[in-house]
């Protein structure tokens, strides 16, 4: 997916905010959570909490699903993909290919 | 704008002329690397070629900028669409290849990634970030 250096500012300024991005971290975590789920444990208040939330969807990172009288909250993985556009690709690449080739070189007798 | 690098790092239990020619031989490159079209020369353009991503076409425009066997090997490395900034790489690859006790050491930097300002935030975020992304770049290797 290829992104807009405006949308990578976006996510980055959203993730900019230490609890923020300790809220989105966690999410990440956990896999889904409840805005209940994220308040407790913490010393943030609930109002607090829903506007990160508020920000973190705007941004794109993270996806509501409603159950009941509770919205649950999950990452959005294609979120991050300005971030992971080319460093992480290349992060997960190099490794990969660095590996390669050392299973090359052990291979030829040479 | 901030540039950021990726480094990999590791003693190989091989000799540098070994190594070398892995690196530089454009057969053995296309073994662990991509296809190319690599001449071991000063000045030369090349390009290797893998699978399109987005409007990238995934092709990778390279000319070698340093070759000096069996120790340094650098070249360029550019790429990607016009149409989103963040999108398109002017970067730079090099290797280093140090002989040491039972091997040699090979270093390879991937160097120019241009992050923009509020990066700061983002070079100060806490060592769980990087768990975060591998882990969201794994999800979305699934996906897709």
């Amino acid at each position: 997916m290829i992104m807009t250096a405006a949308q990578l500012t976006s996510v980055l300024k959203t993730l900019a905010d230490p609890t923020r991005r300790a809220m989105f971290e966690r999410i990440a975590r956990d896999g889904e959570v409840a805005a209940t789920g994220l308040v407790r444990g913490t010393r943030v208040s609930q109002p607090a909490v829903s506007q990160h939330l508020r920000a973190l969807r705007e941004a794109g990172l993270v996806v509501e699903r409603r159950e009941g009288r509770h919205i649950r909250y999950r990452i959005a993985p294609e979120g991050l993909s300005p971030l992971i556009d080319w460093l992480g690709h290349y992060q997960a690449f190099w490794r990969e290919r660095f590996d390669r080739l050392e299973a090359m070189l052990k291979e030829s007798k040479e | 704008m901030s540039r950021t690098a990726i480094v990999v790092d590791k003693v190989l239990p091989f000799t540098a002329e070994k190594i070398w020619r892995a690196l530089t031989n454009s057969d053995q490159i296309a073994k662990w690397l991509m296809p190319n079209d690599f001449v071991p020369q000063v000045g030369q353009r090349f390009n290797f070629r893998t699978r399109p991503m987005g409007d990238w076409d995934g092709v990778v425009h390279c000319e070698v900028l340093a070759c000096e066997p069996p120790r340094l090997l650098r070249y360029s490395w550019k790429g990607g669409s016009d149409s989103g900034k963040a999108s398109r790489l002017d970067t730079e690859v090099t290797w280093t290849l140090t002989p040491v006790e039972g091997g040699t050491h090979v270093r390879m930097v991937h160097d120019g990634f241009v992050l923009p300002e509020n990066s700061i935030a983002y070079d100060a975020m806490s060592p769980g970030w990087g768990r975060v992304l591998d882990r969201i770049a794994s999800v979305v290797a699934e996906a897709a």
